[in-house]
């Protein structure tokens, strides 16, 4: 571990908690995706977002295991036996997938938010290995997923009129993206946002989606106030490790 | 040529070990019978994401959450692969498709069962993956070339599976009482279902004899069979568990475990689609594949305007 690092075991975890908890929704596409191809795709960006969160909670518990002088923090007990007030994931990974549009629209806003974020924290000197490898990973899932923006919002009028309605649910839910929490660093989330809204301002124009405007900002999920979705989501994630306390699995 | 002719030659060529290839001239009936085979076994991948996938929200740690999802994953490329091979025979995927969904198409059995625990997850890796091994090592020397060659890339992904299922148990095995006691309930649940995706016995068994002289198969059901309970008698030792059947000894005469009587009821009654979840596995299909029709749609709607642009530009 870096000692010389400021930054907050808070900040680590709401890195990993986004990751998993995206990962967690994404997943339950596996076997049921509207072609087999695109199964295995989006199956890889699960992998990848639930190998992303396990770096992440390894590194914020061995933090916490230093400073607390002891070996009771792992990956699982960060994953697993932490409540919904604890996690503090961004609203938007929460939400239920939706439809295939709904789901390739949230994973492509959210992988350019996380594609600038990964490219910030290259340089940081406890992230930098774990950012360098997961923006490799996120420069596909950003093509990916722009390539079905892309692909729906300019296919059919019913693929477009469902692309402007997933539009429409998650817009309310992006700047939360960008409101500083404590644990984060305001001036770098601005400029990452200017650069993010320049990036989806040109996919939404090639794929024929207008970015709706005025829209009222939903947040909480930073300080562990979630929508009503996280508990059923946790619930079902954590069952056996609450169900059965101190197995190994 | 005349037909009798060609059929000499073909399976001169059989006999002689030489693959049989997608332009090379091939009795009709051997052509079908591959082409079911292959696609069934397609379907058969495709349709076992869903027993397991419905653990990976589940999975109980991060690390078996990500084995589990690569496993299921690895499954539909299993699926790509079969599918793949069962077009060179001349059908498209979307109809060996439209076949499942209407069940004229058929997939394998042991996917009708229901999971209903965390270590129905081992028991399959090692048990159904297990199974499935025996028949594809089989397969691997097929005699229809792009069959064999799918197979080859497949089985080596499937040994693996199969230990992680093994490894999987053996970390219940070791476990908490409660755990130990969902390890042998898997066990106890999987076991004849296993048994029985080797296919009726082969005194009853309809295509056996074809199959085996054009080199579709080499071994009968019942060989199979005898060598996967021999492995598996073995393998549970090392569990520290039992297999559910009183009459299963080893026979020094023989060489070979034996083993009591499947019941062949239940069997048939699943192959007929009264399994225990033959409904929900295939309504999942279809609904999948019907929810995603205006995404398959915009796609090509989206390709062809695409290639338009390209063409005015050029
Ligand atoms: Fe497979
Ligand atoms: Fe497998």
């Amino acid at each position: 571990m870096n000692t010389q690092s400021n930054l907050p075991v808070s900040y680590i975890l709401y890195l990993a908690d986004n990751n998993l908890i995206l990962a967690q929704r994404n997943s339950e596409w596996c076997g049921h995706g509207p072609i087999l191809e695109q199964d295995i795709a989006i199956t890889n960006i699960t992998l990848d977002l639930i190998g992303q969160a396990r770096m992440l909670y390894q590194l914020a518990a061995d933090i916490l295991n230093q400073q607390n002088g002891n070996q009771e923090a792992t990956e699982d007990t960060l994953a697993y036996l932490r409540d919904e007030r604890a996690f503090s994931n961004v609203l938007m990974v929460e939400l239920p997938k939706g439809n295939w549009g709904f789901t390739v629209l949230r994973q492509y806003l959210f992988s350019e938010f996380q594609y600038l974020l990964y490219k910030h924290l290259s340089a940081d000197a406890t992230l930098s290995a774990i950012a360098i490898k997961s923006l490799k990973e996120v420069t596909y899932h950003v093509q990916w997923s722009r390539e079905w923006v892309l692909r729906l919002g300019d296919g059919t009028s019913e693929s477009h009129q469902k692309m402007m309605d997933a539009v429409q649910d998650i817009w309310m839910y992006t700047g939360e993206l960008f409101d500083a929490a404590p644990f984060e660093d305001a001036p770098v989330l601005q400029q990452i946002q200017t650069v993010w809204q320049q990036r989806i301002a040109e996919t939404f124009e090639e794929a024929t989606l207008t970015i709706p405007e005025n829209v009222f900002i939903q947040k909480g999920g930073k300080n562990g106030i979630h929508t009503e979705h996280l508990g059923y989501m946790l619930a079902e994630m954590q069952y056996l490790q609450r169900m059965y306390p101190n197995a190994t699995w | 040529m005349p037909v009798h002719h060609l059929e000499e030659t073909f399976q001169q060529t059989v006999d002689a070990e030489i693959k049989i290839e997608a332009k090379d001239w091939m009795p009709e009936a051997y052509r079908k019978t591959n082409l079911r085979q292959i696609s069934q076994h397609a379907h058969s991948e495709v349709v076992g994401m869903l027993p397991e996938g419905n653990w990976i929200t589940r999975a109980p740690s991060l690390k078996r959450k990500a084995i589990l999802i690569a496993k299921v994953q690895d499954e539909a490329g299993h699926g790509l692969y079969l599918y793949s091979a069962a077009e060179t025979l001349g059908m498209s995927r979307d109809q060996m498709i439209a076949d499942l969904h209407s069940g004229k198409a058929k997939y394998s059995s042991i996917f009708n069962y229901p999971t209903l625990t965390w270590a129905d997850m081992g028991a399959i890796g090692w048990l159904v993956d297990g199974a499935a091994i025996l028949n594809q090592v089989m397969l691997c020397r097929t005699s229809y070339g792009p069959y064999a060659r799918a197979m080859v890339r497949i089985c080596k992904e499937e040994s693996f599976h199969q230990r992680q299922g093994f490894e999987a148990l053996l970390v219940l095995s070791k476990g908490t009482q409660e755990q130990r006691a969902m390890c042998q309930d898997a066990i106890n649940r999987w076991w004849w279902p296993s048994l029985m995706m080797f296919g009726p016995r082969d005194s009853e068994s309809t295509n056996s004899d074809q199959s085996m002289k054009w080199k579709i198969k080499r071994k009968t059901n019942d060989e199979l069979r005898q060598n996967f309970v021999d492995m598996i008698a073995q393998q549970v030792k090392l569990l520290g568990m039992t297999l559910p059947d009183p009459d299963l000894k080893w026979n020094e005469a023989r060489g070979h475990y034996d083993f009591g009587e499947i019941n062949w009821d239940e069997f048939w009654n699943v192959v007929k689609g009264n399994g225990p979840c033959n409904r929900q596995r295939l309504q999942a299909r279809i609904n999948a594949h019907e929810e995603g029709a205006w995404v398959r749609e915009a796609a090509v709607a989206y390709a062809q305007k695409q290639s338009a642009k390209q063409k005015k530009v050029a």
